[in-house]
């Protein structure tokens, strides 16, 4: 297969729609007779609704009102369990809870009707902090608030203490961060009896939004149909809250007998959907005085809100990646998801990883600190090699080359000589430099037997006009997808990418890819996309009507011919988990991901003492990532991932009032503009992955878990402040400073 | 029951053609954009001012369109992203977003195409500071900025050959 | 949008005449609406209680900078984009242009203007404690006349203006006396652009024979009101700069300024920072 496109930047699919503003999000989208719905909210974190008032000066008689005695089906929105309600119905669990639904042709009296819907509850102790759900202040969820729990072990770590001539704790702390896609939630929906729920909405997962109708109408697949809209940025806040928001659009829908659209406004959105989980980590660390790993304790735990949604996923990622990617004989890691009153909390980009990696990473350089090693020494001794294995018991078959990957960043990032320097020049400066790294995995696909429970399809169609069409529920957001897709193709079968047509992931029509979400889109559905391809060609080949060395023409031809011959021509292609991957699921044991990528982050911060401000003056991203498909598309989702990594150092800080974001707006959440962002220098290494389309792993969520604790890395290495949560604000680093010289 | 809503009559120009809405005064020149002149390409980010997703050109100057009441629109020449390219051909701003990766979700992009067009038509060449700084009001998620500052680069390279 | 927009008045009165005249008939139901950078975030909020407002955008009257040999006088329609661009106000009021570059983004500075700055009363304006320190004067007009006032005063509780509902501010009168002394100005915000502040500094002194023969101090974000700190210039007056005597001009500080714990910062961080550029500024002016 000769690779035409394949490693070539070619140009964004959609991209003349978007930069001509032709393409068209949900919002932009009206339909005949199209009212508007709006959400109503508990006012409370926790109790019993007593009644519902309705304020007299509103015309009622001209609003739809769905509460939870108008779900036909369950009133539940499914994900591992079923304890989360579509509309709370007697009890509220956390503030923003949607309790009903108002629709109306008119948006300012809809808004207006809104305000004139007073949910009175009897209020009942909440929790809202990790510390509380553990010691169980309140049961709120379950029997004992906790979601999910994981215990991982390698060797005998009770033992291994006598082997340590140093022994490092720490305890670390990561916050909330709010996706903040710059397109708000929205959904468009028609239900009836008679026709079934359509909902076309921005969301990542068509048939996840799909499986939820089926529930919550109690109607059959095929009467439940799920389109995916041009979608403005996901990060995973738009892989599971989408079916509520769609739940909630249909139920309008099918009670008014009209298209309903729901749109969210910033502060809606920002208050009421998901965020990442909180984390806290405690390390306990025994090393030798050569620096040798000998023992690492682990005990990593995340709040998810008061829903158990994906939490326990979560849990499983960031357990994974707790210890990293280093060869330590001897770990426990035990870790747990537990509940607080606070909205459920759930995918961003990362999935748990960007939480334990930052303890781990900030952890190891005050390791080093104690032993008397560098930084880079420290894991240098102990960074894991081909046939060693991770602490899940996984043995490492591929090549690894940390030290090469760590070499090469220190040089790009002109990491010694700039040591030198700063310390040189720190002396008598009240801005201080430093510069900081982190070195880290990130596995691809879903963990363990995920995969394989999956089952994911691709398709790839020939029309007779020679066209290709790929159909995949793997959806578009901006990283790329339907590009690699359509490079993928092109590639397996000969022919222009201009020839590629990627459906719009539409229900009725693709197949289940699975979710776009875990770094899986590209190495496991390309893949499939890349297998189908190639059966095609096959096929043709194998019917004569094409030959090797053909030309457009011919294969328009070829293709022509086929399907008047043989009706169509198509391949739909399964994913099939490889036999020498196991995953004891009891024990957590075994090969939980198929392929990782592999980096070393650099990050060089000033720190103004007075503001106690920092800035990121550069920052050197180098990974292993298989093979890099798209160059421009590749590095610019190391860019975008280093940028949001720079947020969650530094910037975005929830502030929590009685389990409500008190800052939902986006003067108060701050994300980073263009000028707080440096040039962010990114370099690949490309070691194939037998499994991954064209050797491709994959690499959307791995600058999430490096740039955190680079960054804090760096500030700790600027200061002497011992940075050991983020965001590091700068009225924290202010508390630390002040310690420091104290 | 309130008094029947006042709507007043606004005369402006939107991408170089009259156009005349029928407005409640403080109706956002945002929504009267997107549903009365069926011009979606502005796009609602965060209702606040915040983000410059809806960012426009009002009488040659860069706004929030979020933040503008349809009154003050009275009289005004508009240029929203649709009346960016002509009738055969893409301007350079947007042929640079497309080679250098600019875009990705494409949400910002009808704003940040904007506010850089704004910034090339008053300073040809720009410093990295000067272009950090003018598009400090437009947010992005997706790209870090790193490829928008490429696609300013570009642009610049290509209006110098056009010139 | 969470407000109800049909219940919003916006008129356009023809001239000024007409505005002050429609604002005497009904004390205290009109409002200005200038740039709507600060009342169109209420009203998405749904926080804009007010439901009356006079379009002041096109009046004449109230655009455009003048110089005269005393003064340069500022329309209260003057953007901060005006601001900017304006070569006198860079070599004698450099504070301001900062300040003005400091507001928000491009998009921002372009609509917001110097009279809604004033009369929105935010204790976090960038513009206020440089107009503090050039002890800026206010014109005020109403059907009744005109009358000047100290902005410094003007403020006098938070969000409380010595304004009648009858008036608008007109002008804003810069005395050109400062320009020879060290100006120091630097707003410390929530990020590098677009940022609202968590304190604001402004300063200006004159030294003569190595003593600080007079000065000027004002912060924002640290009280309800943007200060002129009186206490802190006093105890600086006369004064050679040394280590001590900003040790204790940053006590002084501590007792005149009232930094509170908000969603975007810390009582003690604004102190801590606002002494800090105290000592930034004083090193200033010493160099």
């Amino acid at each position: 297969m000769e690779n035409r496109h394949i490693g070539r930047s070619v140009p964004r699919k959609e991209g003349r729609e978007k930069v001509t503003g032709a393409a068209r999000y949900v919002d932009d989208l009206t339909f005949p007779g199209m009212i508007h719905g709006v959400t109503v909210r508990s006012p409370v974190a926790r109790g019993k609704v007593r009644e519902i008032h309705y304020a007299k000066h509103i015309p009622w008689r001209e609003f739809t009102i769905v509460t939870a005695k108008d779900i036909p089906g369950s009133n539940c929105v499914p994900f591992l369990i079923e304890d989360q309600p579509c509309l709370a119905d007697g009890f509220v669990n956390h503030p923003e809870e949607p309790v009903l639904l108002l629709a109306h042709p008119d948006q300012y009296w809809l808004e207006e009707a809104r305000r004139a819907v007073h949910i009175e509850v009897d209020p009942l102790p909440a929790v809202f902090s990790i510390e509380d759900s553990l010691t169980q202040k309140q049961v709120i969820w379950g029997d004992d608030n906790l979601f999910k729990a994981y215990t991982v072990e390698k060797g005998d770590i009770e033992s291994a203490w006598s082997a340590a001539d140093f022994i490092v704790e720490g305890e670390y702390a990561t916050g909330a961060q709010e996706q903040l896609y710059i397109e708000p939630q929205g959904m468009i929906a028609l239900a009836s009896p008679a026709g079934g729920v359509t909902v076309w909405g921005s969301l990542q997962c068509p048939h996840y939004v799909h499986k939820a109708l089926v529930r919550i109408f109690g109607l059959s697949k095929d009467q439940i149909r799920v389109v995916q809209t041009e979608t403005g940025g996901g990060f995973g806040g738009k892989e599971d809250y989408p079916s509520m928001i769609a739940g909630h659009a249909a139920l309008l829908a099918w009670k008014s007998g009209k298209p309903v659209k729901i749109v969210y406004d910033r502060a809606e959105d920002m208050v009421a959907t998901t965020k990442r989980h909180p984390s806290r980590t405690r390390h306990r660390t025994g090393v030798t005085r050569e620096g040798k790993l000998v023992a690492m304790e682990i005990d990593f735990t995340l709040d998810g809100g008061a829903y158990e949604t994906l939490s326990p996923v979560v849990l499983s990622r960031g357990t994974i990646h707790a210890a990293g990617p280093y060869s330590c004989p001897n770990i426990r890691i035990r870790s747990r998801a537990v509940a607080t009153n606070l909205p459920p909390h759930g995918a961003f980009r990362g999935f748990g990883a960007p939480q334990s990696v930052f303890a781990l990473e900030r952890h190891l350089d005050r390791v080093a600190a104690a032993v008397g090693l560098s930084p880079e020494e420290m894991r240098r001794r102990n960074f894991i090699h081909q046939g060693e294995t991770l602490a899940i018991g996984q043995v490492i078959h591929e090549k690894v080359e940390m030290e090469k990957l760590l070499d090469r960043a220190l040089v790009l990032s002109g990491y010694h000589e700039k040591r030198r320097r700063f310390a040189e020049d720190n002396r008598n400066n009240l801005t201080k430099r430093g510069i900081g790294f982190a070195s880290f995995l990130h596995g691809a696909g879903f963990t363990g037997s995920g995969e394989e429970y999956l089952a994911s399809e691709a398709l790839v169609a020939a029309t007779r006009e020679g066209k290709v069409q790929v159909l995949a529920g793997s959806t578009e957001m901006g990283q790329g997808t339907n590009t690699v897709f359509a490079q993928i193709a092109a590639d397996a079968l000969g022919i222009d990418c201009e020839q590629i047509e990627i459906l719009q992931p539409d229900t009725s029509l693709v197949p289940n890819s699975g979710p776009t979400v875990a770094s899986r889109t590209t190495m496991i559905v390309g893949k499939l996309v890349e297998t189908s391809a190639l059966n095609l060609k096959k096929a043709l080949f194998e019917s004569r009507l094409l030959k090797a060395g053909f030309n457009a023409a011919e294969f328009h031809d070829a293709c022509a011919q086929f399907i008047h011959k043989f009706g169509e021509l198509r391949s739909l292609v399964k994913y099939h988990h490889p036999a020498d991957l196991h995953w004891d699921e009891a024990r957590y044991q075994g090969d939980a991901y198929g392929a990782y990528a592999w980096a070393v982050y650099v990050a060089e911060v000033s720190v103004d003492l007075r503001i106690a401000e920092v800035h990121v003056e550069d920052f050197v991203a180098v990974q292993e990532v298989g093979k890099v498909i798209n160059p421009v598309l590749a590095a610019g989702q190391i860019e975008g991932g280093v940028a949001q990594g720079l947020g969650y150092a530094l910037y975005e800080n929830v502030v929590w009032q009685e389990g409500r974001m008190a800052n939902g707006q986006m003067a108060n959440y701050i994300m980073p503009s263009a000028m707080d962002v440096p040039k962010i220098r990114v370099y690949f290494e490309e070691i194939p992955y037998a499994r991954g389309p064209a050797g491709a792993k994959g690499i959307g969520e791995l600058p999430l878990d490096g740039t955190a604790p680079a960054i804090a890395n760096a500030i700790a290495h600027a200061t002497g402040a011992d940075v050991c949560e983020i965001p590091m604000t700068p009225e924290k680093l202010m508390d630390l400073l002040e310690r420091v010289h104290a | 029951m309130p008094d029947p809503p006042r709507k007043v009559r606004v005369q402006c120009e939107v991408n170089a053609k009259p156009a005349t809405f029928e407005v409640y005064p403080m109706e956002r020149l945002l929504d009267v954009l997107r549903e009365q002149a069926g011009l979606t390409g502005t796009k609602e980010g965060c209702g606040e001012g915040e983000c410059g997703a809806c960012s426009v050109e009002m009488d040659g100057a860069l706004v929030n369109s979020c933040l503008i009441p349809a009154v003050q629109a009275e009289g005004a020449h508009i240029r929203t992203i649709e009346g960016v390219a002509n009738a055969t051909q893409l301007n350079a701003v947007q042929q640079a977003f497309l080679a250098q990766g600019g875009a990705q979700c494409g949400i910002c992009t009808p704003g940040m195409i904007l506010a850089a067009l704004n910034l090339l038509t008053r300073n040809s060449q720009p410093s990295e500071n000067d272009v950090r700084e003018w598009l400090a009001g437009n947010l992005c998620r997706c790209t870090g900025y790193t490829k928008i500052f490429a696609s300013v680069v570009e642009a610049c390279r290509l209006m110098r050959l056009e010139r | 949008m969470r407000s109800f927009i049909p219940d919003y008045f916006l008129e356009t009165p023809r001239n000024l005449a007409d505005a002050l005249e429609q604002m005497a008939k009904a004390p205290g139901m009109w409002k200005p609406f200038a740039g709507g950078t600060d009342l169109m975030v209420l009203l998405e909020a749904g926080k804009l209680h007010h439901r009356h407002f006079l379009n002041v955008s096109k009046l004449a009257e109230l655009h455009g900078i003048s110089v005269s040999p005393e003064y340069v006088s500022l329309g209260a329609m003057t953007t901060y984009s005006d601001v900017r661009r304006n070569e006198v106000l860079a070599l004698e009021f450099p504070m301001l242009c900062r300040a003005a570059a400091e507001t928000g983004s491009v998009a921002t500075q372009n609509r917001g203007t110097l009279g809604g700055n004033i009369a929105n009363a935010s204790p976090a304006a960038d513009s206020p404690p440089a107009l503090l320190v050039y002890d800026a004067e206010l014109e005020l007009v109403s059907a009744k006349g005109t009358r000047r006032a100290a902005f410094h005063g003007f403020w006098h509780g938070y969000k409380k203006l010595a304004l009648r509902e009858d008036e608008l501010i007109a002008r804003i009168h810069l005395p050109r006396r400062l320009h020879t002394w060290t100006e120091f100005y630097r707003k410390v915000g929530t990020r590098r652009a677009q940022a609202i502040s968590k304190v604001c500094f402004a300063g200006a002194g004159m030294l003569e024979a190595g003593r600080i023969a007079d000065v000027r101090i004002s912060v924002g974000s640290v009280a309800p009101i943007v200060l002129r700190c009186a206490e802190t210039e006093q105890l600086l007056r006369g004064e050679r700069i040394a280590p001590e005597l900003i040790r204790a001009a940053q006590a002084t500080l501590a007792r005149e300024i009232a930094p509170i714990d908000d969603i975007r910062s810390t009582a003690h961080y604004r102190l801590r920072v606002a002494q800090n550029l105290l000592a930034e500024f004083c090193e200033s002016l010493a160099a």
